[in-house]
């Protein structure tokens, strides 16, 4: 259960880790947001992050992504040293969503899409006004690109209309959809469920299993613990920027520290309902 | 019928300004400065095909020599909007609003004090101290062309005809192309668009350019409206441009538009139709900017971004 990395090559447990983080410290003045995190994802694997509100888990996620860069420890992905500018992070591979929905608002979802091909695609200020074939062809890629990623994450219909028209659910869909378009193949999700009702868990659930299948390693934060440990192959869970337990879900679910962390001692409730409020 | 005539020639004027506005509001939607050097970038341009004109031999004032003019001073412009990105403003990129500001307004009266003493000492060309007669290039000056009693100045044609083409380009580029998609989006989050892997630097380059590049076509047309053209042209047309751009709703590249149309057909309505009409020409623009400030702040067609662009 551990490595259910399921990559064509070699046993699982042979694999190289797609990244791997090593003492990653991140520190804020005299606040210490994430605390020598040590921390390995390995190819097709789901890996969860949990923790109470302020554990330090989206600073991790901004350590990353490039956005910030870790006062001290590192960070390798796909066997280098991740690069300290975000575009460069996308650009090998790292896409990400956020815990408040960070879409264009003013451009349609079909466009938000095609926005993060911009790395992937090269033609300049001057081939954008020429117009050549290259320039064209590209384009038509582009689009063609963004209408089936849109297809695969359950948007086609809604390709045309802005970003800020669409419900939350579809939001937060887009950005799954936008993220992929970037080509990663690590990808994080920042409370990908929060403000979504039950049904529209469940989607999200097959959607993020689609996107293992597809062969992305993913990594997602998350406070409902039923979705969580659905989900996950394994489980890290941060308290105070340290690294508390780091195990399967079945370990993490009935570890007593980690019941403590999110609702105090002296709790006795161990059987996995720990809290989708907490 | 004078009503009429003010109108053609307020068409003209409007158009330069909007040429010159579209640069002071593609900047603003992408990094919220007021580029008040743009004006200068502007007269740089003029500079820059007068330039490429004098180095031509012999003097040629034939039509092909406008391509070649424009070419010229879009070069000279872009590489010294491009300048003072780099030198002047990206080193301010985090500092409060205010520094990058009065740094534009350095920035101008820099440039304009570089031209007025270091153009005339280059062997061969013209002092820059006083007006600087412009080429009077065939078939864009000369006498007007008569339509029903209107007088159509030809210059007039090529700024409406400039207008026309640079339009329909700046849409295509900016809504239908990876870079102006990249553009739209810096402007909406430039934070969320480093996240998608698009060169923030590279964009905001990009948009001084776009800008420089119409401000240049702004400055040959204006050159050749007025047959001569001086280091301080920049100034007051920077000042109305910038009046455009805010009455169309600054970062709106359609509203500078609009707001620069708009502008021009004013002034020359006032200036043309009231009496003693040409002492107030100055005025109308920023007229319009206060009360624009006053009631409409969020100008004409609104939007603080580039937004829908």
């Amino acid at each position: 259960m551990t490595q259910t990395a399921t990559t064509d090559a070699g046993t699982p447990t042979e694999l190289e880790p797609l990244l791997s983080a090593r003492q990653v410290t991140m520190r804020f003045g005299g606040l210490v947001a994430v605390d020598k995190v040590d921390f390995d994802v390995y190819p097709g694997e789901i890996m969860g992050l949990i923790g109470p509100n302020g554990a330090g888990k989206t600073t991790f996620f901004n350590c990353l992504t490039g956005l910030y860069k870790p006062t001290s420890g590192r960070v390798v992905f796909n066997g280098a040293l991740l690069p300290p500018k975000p575009g460069r992070v996308v650009r090998a591979g790292v896409a990400r969503t956020f815990q408040n929905i960070r879409l264009f608002a003013n451009m349609t979802a079909l466009e938000n899409v095609m926005v993060a091909r911009y790395c992937r695609t090269s033609s300049g200020p001057l081939t954008s006004i020429v117009r050549g074939p290259k320039y064209r062809r590209e384009e038509r890629e582009t689009e063609d690109r963004a209408t089936e990623l849109l297809d695969f994450v359950g948007l086609p219909e809604v390709a045309g209309n802005l970003a800020r028209n669409l419900s939350y659910g579809d939001q937060r869909r887009l950005e799954i959809a936008r993220a992929l378009a970037t080509d990663p193949k690590l990808l994080l999700l920042d409370e990908p469920t929060a403000g979504m009702n039950p049904q529209e868990t469940r989607q999200a659930e097959e959607l993020i299993f689609k996107i293992k299948d597809r062969g992305l390693a993913v990594i997602t934060i998350e406070h409902d613990m039923r979705f969580i440990f659905n989900l996950c192959d394994r489980v890290l869970c941060l308290v105070q920027g340290r690294p508390l337990v780091l195990g399967t879900p079945d370990q993490v679910q009935s570890d007593p520290r980690v019941i403590e962390a999110y609702i105090g001692t002296g709790a006795q409730e161990a059987d996995g309902q720990v809290g989708r409020d907490a | 019928m004078i009503v009429l005539q003010a109108m053609v020639d307020g068409l003209s004027l409007g158009a330069l300004y909007a040429l010159i506005a579209v640069g002071y509001t593609v900047v603003y939607g992408i990094i919220q400065l007021i580029n008040f050097a743009h004006g200068e970038v502007f007269m740089v341009g003029a500079f820059g095909s007068m330039t490429v004109w004098l180095l031509v031999p012999g003097q040629q004032l034939g039509l092909w020599m406008l391509p070649i003019m424009l070419i010229g001073g879009m070069v000279a412009s872009v590489a010294i909007a491009l300048l003072m990105e780099r030198v002047a403003y990206r080193p301010l990129r985090n500092s409060p609003r205010l520094a990058p500001l009065i740094t534009a307004i350095g920035v101008s009266v820099f440039l304009q004090e570089f031209v007025r003493l270091f153009y005339g000492r280059i062997p061969g060309f013209p002092d820059a101290k006083a007006n600087v007669t412009f080429p009077t290039i065939e078939g864009v000056t000369g006498t007007a062309i008569k339509l029903g009693g209107l007088d159509i100045d030809r210059p007039t044609i090529f700024t409406l005809a400039a207008l026309i083409v640079c339009t329909v380009f700046l849409y295509l580029f900016v809504n239908k192309s990876r870079i102006g998609r990249a553009m739209q989006a810096t402007s909406q989050d430039p934070d969320t668009a480093r996240l998608m892997g698009i060169n923030v630097d590279r964009i905001i380059m990009i948009a001084f350019a776009v800008g420089a590049v119409l401000a240049a076509i702004a400055g040959t047309a204006q050159g050749m409206m007025n047959t001569n053209i001086n280091f301080k042209m920049g100034f007051i047309a920077g000042l109305k441009a910038f009046s455009a751009a805010v009455l169309g709703g600054i970062g709106n590249i359609w509203g500078a538009l609009v707001g620069g149309l708009v502008i021009g057909v004013l002034e020359s309505l006032a200036t043309q139709v009231m009496p003693h009409g040409s002492a107030w020409k100055d005025v109308w623009a920023f007229v319009v900017l206060i009360l624009i400030l006053v009631f409409r702040p969020q100008g004409l067609l609104g939007a603080r971004v580039v937004d829908r662009a």
